[in-house]
């Protein structure tokens, strides 16, 4: 499989402050890649980095096959980072024009790229009179105008209203569908569900879970258990390998599966031992709930 | 190089305030000529500044140039905010995004000051050349073409003291606050100038000799003024018994500073905008 980017023990330090912490993954041709974490966990810095805007502090990262500078693969890249940022003063067909002079690409691809975000009626306005989620799909023609080979989207929905989240998403649909490679940044669990195929969790800087989005789900699950016995039930779990982490919540028992195992089975393990039970429920945790388990703040 | 230059351009040509100042800046300096219009009657004494010899070659090079050099502040303003701009809309961070490296990024910023500086110095040698010969007693080809050192200070002068504003617009990323630091500075030069001549180095040439390489009084040192050198100005003085020996040529070791100091400027850009997180 053909590496876009390949990122290796990268660090940045802010003064004290650790906000990526020695990250590695690699991003592969042709996959929708999210990188998910609560605010501050470092994934705009990550991004921040590879872009040519943030100094890192140790690691390495390379784009393509390496044999290319980070300037000029970024003509090869299209990217969207916190807000749109474009000359006020310019109208939207200036400002691309800009974009195409510094990628080196030609004009013409403007009005096509104008058209798929829907905003080729207003190709002569000033970009100070577009609204907050007109700027942001004006963001995504300019990132589009080269036919990158990676689009890199940070929290592309950030602030906008529900409508404008859509049309986000179906044009992010789109650019999918056609094949290229998207890495998305998002503290928005569902988005990255819809989207992605390829998922790296982070939290303070530091990578939890990296893989396939399918492969995370594919947990154990868990059980939620209650008895007229919880302190002889939660023993029983606790000193038993098969489950992993057991807890208390309200009156019920949660407890991790680590291997797979059905419940009937964990019912019959359970009576052997002399302990009945008045509620058992086996589930799988779905993406935010794990999620959450992988993020919560120890 | 074009491509950096076609950039720069670009963001400039679409912004109504850098180009209203730009216009006035030039139709300022064409104002120059109006200074021949400037007639005193005292009663039977006719006095019109055209006929001091302000306008005789080579004089009208040094003359001129040193006045529209004061102009200059006019596209200082357009410089500094050209850049910090780029800070306050975000553009800085998204160029780099979109593939411009920061020293392309610098360097189209300096090819725009180069270009703004040439503009302006073959502006001000035509206007100078037009009113010179309307008004110039001498009007020989060899006398017309002489002192030329003038035009070349000039545009020395002009490179610098925009390579200085562009610094202050990377280094304090506003533009009011980027002039209020050229003024400041300037105030510095002066006070340092004052504190070292009249308190520390008393009766000494310590001063001037530290002074000349302060960056904006090297650059003042370019094209020294002008008045003192007129036939007028110097017949009176001499009737007082005061004599100028001073020398009004443009020096070698004047012109080396500011290459040095406009070089350093250039680089300390590149330098903050490498170092910065964006």
């Amino acid at each position: 499989m053909e590496n876009i980017l390949t990122i290796n023990n990268l660090t940045k330090k802010f003064g004290a402050l650790t906000a990526v912490d020695n990250l590695s993954f690699s991003i592969e041709k042709g996959n929708v890649y999210g990188i998910l974490g609560p605010n501050g966990s470092g994934k705009s810095t990550t991004l921040g980095i590879v872009l040519n805007v943030v100094n890192k502090t140790a690691g390495d990262f390379k784009w393509f096959d390496g044999n290319i500078d980070t300037h000029n693969a970024l003509k090869k890249v299209g990217a969207i980072i916190e807000r749109p940022n474009f000359y006020p003063y310019m109208t939207a067909v200036q400002n691309l024009q800009l974009v195409c002079k510094i990628k080196e690409v030609s004009e013409e691809k403007i009005s096509e790229k104008l058209e798929l975000v829907g905003l080729l009626d207003r190709k002569d306005s000033k970009f100070s009179t577009f609204s907050l989620g007109m700027k942001q799909r004006l963001a995504i023609a300019s990132a589009l105008l080269n036919d990158p080979e990676i689009l890199i989207l940070d929290e592309p929905t950030n602030g906008l209203d529900p409508q404008g989240i859509h049309q986000i998403r179906e044009i992010i649909k789109v650019i999918a569908s056609q094949g290229t490679t998207i890495l998305l940044a998002s503290h928005l669990l569902d988005e990255v569900e819809k989207v992605c195929t390829h998922v790296v969790i982070l939290r303070k800087g530091v990578s939890l879970y990296s893989g396939s989005v399918d492969g995370m789900n594919a947990s154990h699950g868990f059980l939620t258990m209650q008895s007229n016995n919880m302190e002889k039930l939660q023993n029983a779990l606790e000193g038993n390998p098969a489950f992993g982490t057991v807890k208390r919540e309200g009156d019920y028992l949660i407890a991790y599966l680590n291997n797979p195992m059905d419940a009937s089975e964990v019912n019959k393990l359970l009576f052997e031992k002399g302990i009945t039970l008045s509620h058992l429920v086996k589930r799988k945790e779905s993406l935010e709930e794990q999620f959450l388990e992988l993020t919560k703040q120890n | 190089m074009l491509r950096l230059l076609n950039i720069e351009l670009q963001k400039l040509r679409y912004n109504r305030a850098a180009k209203v100042i730009s216009i006035i800046y030039f139709v300022l300096i064409t104002f120059i000529a109006l200074i021949s219009s400037i007639e005193f009657n005292f009663g039977d004494f006719h006095f019109r500044v055209a006929d001091q010899g302000i306008f005789n070659f080579p004089y009208i090079w040094h003359f001129n140039t040193y006045v529209a050099a004061i102009l200059k502040l006019f596209l200082a303003i357009v410089i500094v905010s050209m850049m910090s701009n780029e800070y306050s809309y975000r553009t800085l961070k998204q160029n780099l995004i979109d593939g411009l490296s920061k020293k392309e990024f610098v360097l189209s910023k300096f090819l725009t000051v180069l270009l703004f500086s040439v503009i302006s110095t073959v502006f001000i040698f035509l206007v100078s050349l037009i009113l010179g010969l309307a008004f110039s007693d001498y009007n020989e080809i060899g006398i017309i073409f002489s002192d030329m050192e003038y035009i070349g200070a000039y545009f020395i002068k002009l490179v610098a003291f925009f390579s200085f504003c562009l610094f202050l617009g990377v280094l304090v990323k506003r533009s009011a606050f980027a002039l209020g630091f050229l003024i400041i500075w300037q105030i510095v030069e002066w006070l340092g100038y004052g504190l070292m001549k009249w308190q520390f180095f008393k009766d000494t040439e310590i001063a001037d000799n530290v002074a000349q390489f302060f960056p904006l009084n090297a650059m003042a040192n370019l094209i020294k003024e002008p008045l003192s050198r007129l036939g007028a100005i110097q017949s009176a003085a001499n009737q007082l018994g005061e004599n100028f020996t001073k020398d009004y040529q443009v020096t070698w070791l004047n012109v080396m500073i500011v290459l040095v100091w406009t070089s350093l400027f250039i680089y300390w850009s590149y330098a903050i905008l490498k170092k910065r997180d964006l």
